[in-house]
């Protein structure tokens, strides 16, 4: 292809994004460093050493961290029965799979506010079976937030984790219980190396995704605060854009550090390079 | 063997109910006869539905997601085919970084994009609000024409269209007549795939309301916030609706493989 009908083609594309995405997020990043007429790290250190600022962050981080541990817990077993159906029930369960994760997250975080609310079913169990006389508070709590959390990334993980699945062959396992593995060992030692790649691949999208949601902690969680919902907050609540630029690019960091760590440990992990 | 694929099968089920179980909830609740929100519902009737067509704000903003939705799409489908076509049929230095560019929209956190679209489009450039919601509509969809074009495009044999070039015709008319149609499917899909992702999208558009413009997820966010009534598991229900009909032509048009890779 001649390099005239290449520039041809890719340039409006090229510059469409140029101007509208990455002149704002570069001009976004620049504007962090400048305040008050000096160039300055002030909305750094004082991101840093600010109690409330280093909550918030911190919730953020436990709360992506136990949703993406949940995601594993629940998504691999599922994932390995799903990657052991013939092609046509793989088919339906994964349709099932993908069926919420193009649903509205408006839709699927009202379900759990239905849910988890004081008069919810889960309160309604709770009070019901006589394990506390008043209901508890878990709508608007970290708790709640996992939970939807949850809910809306494990379709990704159980997807991640099919696509490795199915690719082991049945037989490395058979062969090696009838060389005396036991069943434990031969998960460990054949089936969980071979499946890293696509753990890997699960976990980050399912922390980056839950580092950074908006819609389920800005509905479930109430007065608590996650690094995106308070990003929000002041860039249009509080119309404080200095602080607003300094979340939006630490934001944007943690996501390219922990998804460039990613692409290093699955090119390392994949023996095909 | 068995009793060990019953507690796997067992523990499946368990999980496939927490994720399509709240989603029944709101399903039933939508039915729900009296003012309360409850389940279960205290009867069967359809009131809650008719109720959505009476709030103004619903039908309005509704309009507007379909509109900004679709015009986003076309905006996109004009960058991104010329690119996925010239991605996959060329190779030349740079390359990765200009797929990485053009995927990049997937990766930035989307409540950060849209913060920075409102800072420049709305308040440096003075846009207006509607060319703001469609630019960065636009910008969302287009990673994923590009990419499911470029997977369309990667099971072509570009030797039918050097036949067509050697046979006489022109790059275009070669493109056109040869390429297109070979990928039709694809370009179905990857525009229905696009357009799910910018009808439900929230992060972006709840930089961009303003006096009289909103998208209907926003409305839905504002209504949640402040009313706990049936209507909006009406609306969910609605939504359902559609995503499962989409979900069904793209599964026949591609296959959902298009949905296993994000």
């Amino acid at each position: 292809m001649k390099k005239s009908v290449l520039y041809g083609l890719l340039l409006p594309g090229l510059l469409f994004l140029g101007i509208f995405m990455v002149i704002p997020i570069v001009l976004t990043i620049g504007s962090t460093f400048y305040h008050d007429g000096t160039l300055t790290l002030s909305g750094y250190t004082h991101f840093f050493g600010d109690s409330y600022f280093n909550q918030i962050l911190l919730t953020t981080v436990v709360v992506s961290l136990i949703t993406t541990l949940l995601c594993l817990a629940l998504g691999f077993p599922t994932a390995y029965y799903i990657s052991r159906k013939t092609a046509r029930s793989k088919g339906i369960l994964l349709a099932i799979a993908i069926f919420p994760l193009l649903t509205s997250p408006i839709v699927r975080s009202f379900s759990w506010m239905i849910i988890l609310g004081r008069k919810g079913l889960i309160n309604d169990a709770i009070v019901g079976l006589g394990l506390s006389d008043k209901p508890l508070d878990i709508l608007y709590t970290p708790t709640a937030i996992v939970i939807g959390l949850t809910h809306l990334f494990l379709p990704i993980m159980i997807i991640s984790l099919v696509g490795v699945l199915e690719n082991i062959d049945t037989d490395l396992v058979i062969a090696a219980q009838s060389l005396g593995a036991s069943r434990m060992s031969a998960f460990v030692r054949i089936v969980f190396p071979l499946a890293l790649p696509g753990i890997v691949i699960g976990a980050v999208l399912v922390f980056v995704g839950s580092l950074t949601a908006y819609t389920t902690p800005a509905l479930l969680g109430g007065k608590q605060r996650v690094i995106s919902t308070f990003l929000y907050q002041n860039a249009m609540t509080l119309n404080d854009w200095f602080l607003a630029s300094v979340i939006a690019v630490i934001m944007i960091a943690i996501t390219f550090i922990v998804v460039g760590l990613m692409n290093r440990a699955a090119r390392q992990l994949n023996p095909k390079g | 063997m068995r009793e060990k694929h019953f507690g796997l099968g067992l523990f499946s089920l368990l999980v496939f109910v927490f994720l399509l179980g709240p989603l029944l909830i709101i399903f039933a609740t939508s039915f729900e006869p009296g003012i309360v929100l409850q389940f279960p519902p205290d009867g069967f009737s359809f009131r809650w539905y008719e109720q959505i067509f009476k709030v103004e704000g619903f039908l309005r903003t509704f309009k507007t997601s379909i509109a900004i939705s679709l015009l986003g799409n076309v905006f996109a489908l004009l960058f991104g085919i010329p690119a996925a076509y010239a991605l996959s049929r060329s190779s030349f230095r740079g390359k990765e970084l200009i797929n990485g560019l053009f995927l990049s929209p997937i990766l930035i956190p989307g409540i950060v994009l849209g913060f920075t679209l409102m800072k420049y489009l709305i308040v440096v450039y003075h846009l207006p609000m509607y060319a703001g919601l469609l630019i960065g509509h636009t910008v969302i969809m287009l990673p994923f024409i590009v990419r499911v074009v470029a997977s369309s495009l990667s099971t072509f044999d570009f030797a039918i269209e050097e036949a067509a070039l050697s046979l006489g015709a022109g790059r275009m008319s070669a493109f056109f007549k040869v390429v297109l149609p070979n990928i039709r499917s694809g370009i179905i899909a990857s525009m229905l795939i696009a357009f799910l992702e910018s009808f439900n999208n929230i992060d972006i558009s709840v930089y961009m309301t303003g006096p009289g413009v909103s998208t209907l997820p926003i409305e839905m966010l504002t209504y949640v916030e402040n009313h706990f009534d049936p209507t909006i598991a009406a609306i969910s229900v609605l939504l359902m609706v559609l995503t499962g009909v989409l979900m069904l032509v793209i599964e026949r048009l591609m296959g959902l493989s298009q949905f296993t890779r994000r």
